[in-house]
């Protein structure tokens, strides 16, 4: 029996029970489908997070104060230490060669205020790198100056919400608000942006880092930003800030310091895990979908068994009867994945129309696997009435035995 | 005439519950080409299993089965189903059409197992139903056929593949004496062109007709009125 044929008999079986062919493929089809938006969403969070950190730029230190230890729990944590991390050190490691651009960070929360209108929102004080590390861009207005910098300029930069609720239409460039107890000039509105790790760019105050220190009557940073020069070896960098602050601070190795390369590499591998996890998961629906097959083709072997035994009658040999059975179901498996991959991706981009913050990605491997899958389940499922259909005897089988 | 089926010392024996029921009792028969053969007998007596042993389509128990000078005992699954397809044709009583396909599908099925292109098929069974008296019913579902046009489309699957050995289990035991008759004159047509013919029927007038007459009685052929069985058994009776 040529392919062709055993292809043509086995789509004039599936037209000839119609309710039965729609409803198996609807199975397979959720069952890919499911595998597709499920994953989608595993990589739609994997692609959100990446670029989360790709938006901070590539080739970015943190410094915190304190030393990562090691606990006999399952949470390390940061050990205090008597030295505090000062402008004095980033600017220290801003001298080292390997180093582009250095952001201290004095961080806090504060009440900005601008007439009647007042809200409680993070304080950043911060040097002019602090754009060029965090890749903030402005919409409107300047950043800080050297000078202002280090004159502890009473000037701002606000974030667009911010700037929304407190001068609403009006124009806030050159505007005098409040925070805490001191008067600032807006000089800079940030261009519109989501959140980044958890920061409300839209909802903040950016000011000059030595304002900040007098601000909140502090010199300890929260934090050191820095980014690398390019294709600089990261581990020789981090040796030599180790080392650089160590001598400032009396021999004390009292820094920890994170790359967000490492950072990303990590999540990346943790959220690919999460992602085939969730994508086998889901697969136990094709599982599902296999075992009705399976029954669906056991009912059909019973209920053609004339049929059965009239092609051995006339000559078809167990095999022939074999594939006319299994070409069947790949007929059958390649209408439910046609549909399911159709509906998954519809459903997807549907999502995407409507939902900007979170997009949905479906992995190209989550579709091959899924077909695959599909095909491997539900051929391996059908074997078995197949092979029942395939070792009728002709002359029971006519007579419906 | 060459001898084209020989069956020596056949036996067939089947269990029921846990009695062994043996259908075919040292069945010893020689067919020659051409012959047009009736095996006649009541109910339960093994004709029908004898039909389906001589078509392949059950095995003997012990015995031998020579079917176009091929010792088919010793043959695979495989082997007999292609020797089937090649060299047998069948009829039933109930037609066994597939109610899905279209009396042209149907009667091509012996061709599709053997693998012919589709339009060497379409030619092969156009020209099967013209002679027959079906042309116009190519296209039509088995439900749009009459009884006796059903069993003409059967005979034109069984004749597809220009079979030697035409095998006919009751063909007109499902259709009134007009259809019979007309059937039966096809397959006579038939066997006038060399082929063999042969044919279970319960209906006297019709074995009649054969050339040579085989009665079966609980396993047994008690006549064959082509050799002198039934003058042995008669005296044996006597």
């Amino acid at each position: 029996m040529k392919w062709r044929d055993s292809w043509r008999f086995s789509a004039q079986v599936l037209l000839r029970h119609k309710a039965r062919t729609v409803l198996l493929s609807f199975a397979v089809a959720i069952g890919v489908s499911s595998v597709l938006l499920l994953t989608s969403v595993g990589e739609g969070a994997r692609h959100y997070v990446s670029s989360e950190f790709a938006s901070l730029g590539s080739d970015i230190l943190i410094i915190l104060p304190g030393k990562k230890e090691t606990s006999g729990g399952s949470i390390p944590f940061y050990s205090t230490t008597p030295r505090d991390l000062t402008i004095e050190d980033a600017q220290a490691i801003n001298h080292l060669s390997k180093v582009k651009s250095v952001a201290p960070i004095i961080a806090g929360t504060a009440l900005v205020s601008h007439k009647n209108k007042s809200r409680e929102v993070i304080t950043i004080g911060s040097t002019q790198d602090f754009m060029n590390v965090r890749n903030l861009t402005l919409a409107q207005g300047r950043g800080f100056s050297q000078k202002s910098v280090d004159l502890a300029e009473s000037i701002c930069i606000i974030g667009a919400q911010l700037k929304n609720d407190l001068f609403g239409r009006y124009n806030a460039m050159g505007q005098w608000l409040k925070i805490a107890d001191r008067r600032y000039r807006v000089v800079g509105i940030l261009k519109e942006r989501g959140e980044s790790l958890g920061l409300d760019m839209r909802d903040m105050v950016i000011i000059p880092i030595r304002s900040a220190e007098s601000l909140f009557n502090s010199p300890a940073l929260f934090r050191i930003l820095i980014a690398l020069k390019p294709r600089q070896d990261e581990q020789l960098v981090k040796q030599r800030i180790l080392s650089l602050i160590k001598k400032r601070h009396d021999d004390e190795e009292d820094i920890t310091i994170i790359s967000q390369n490492a950072m990303m590499s990590s999540f990346e591998g943790i959220s690919n895990f999460l992602t085939v996890a969730i994508g086998v998961i889901a697969s136990i629906s094709l599982v599902v979908a296999g075992f009705l097959i399976m029954n669906v083709s056991y009912i059909s072997v019973s209920k053609r068994q004339q049929e059965i035994g009239l092609l051995k009658a006339i000559g078809a040999t167990a095999n022939e009867v074999r594939i006319i059975f299994l070409t069947e179901s790949a007929l059958l498996i390649f209408l439910g994945v046609s549909l399911g991959l159709a509906t998954g991706y519809i459903l997807a981009a549907l999502f995407n129309q409507f939902i900007t913050s979170f997009m949905l990605i479906i992995p190209w491997w989550a579709a091959v696997a899924s077909g695959l899958m599909s095909f491997i389940i539900g051929l391996l499922f059908t074997w078995l009435p197949a092979a029942k259909a395939a070792g009728q005897d002709p002359v029971s089988a006519m007579r419906g035995n | 005439m060459t001898k084209q089926i020989t069956l020596s010392h056949v036996n067939k024996t089947y269990v029921v519950g846990e009695n062994p029921l043996h259908v075919l009792n040292d069945i010893n028969l020689s067919i020659k080409e051409g012959e047009y053969i009736s095996i006649m007998g009541p109910s339960g007596s093994g004709k029908s299993t004898l039909l389906n042993m001589i078509g392949l389509l059950d095995r003997i128990d012990s015995g031998s089965l020579v079917l176009e000078n091929t010792e088919t005992t010793a043959l695979t699954e495989e082997q007999r189903a292609k020797l089937r397809r090649n060299s047998l044709g069948f009829i039933f009583q109930n037609f066994q059409l597939i109610s899905r396909l279209t009396a042209l599908e149907n009667a091509e099925l012996p061709l599709v197992l053997a693998g012919i292109d589709t339009s060497k098929r379409t030619e092969i069974v156009t020209k099967l139903f013209e002679s027959l008296g079906l042309a116009d019913r190519l296209q039509h579902l088995p439900k749009q056929l009459s009884g006796g046009q059903l069993q003409r489309v059967a005979i034109a699957r069984a004749m597809v593949m220009s079979p030697k050995i035409l095998l006919a289990d009751e063909p007109t035991g499902n259709l009134d004496q007009k259809s019979g008759k007309d059937v039966v004159a096809v397959l006579e047509q038939l066997n006038l062109q060399g082929i063999t013919l042969i044919m279970v029927t319960h209906d006297h007038e019709l074995g009649a007709r054969a050339n040579r007459q085989l009665k079966m009685v609980d396993g047994v052929i008690v006549s064959d009125s082509g050799t002198s069985i039934e003058k042995d058994t008669k005296n044996e009776v006597a």
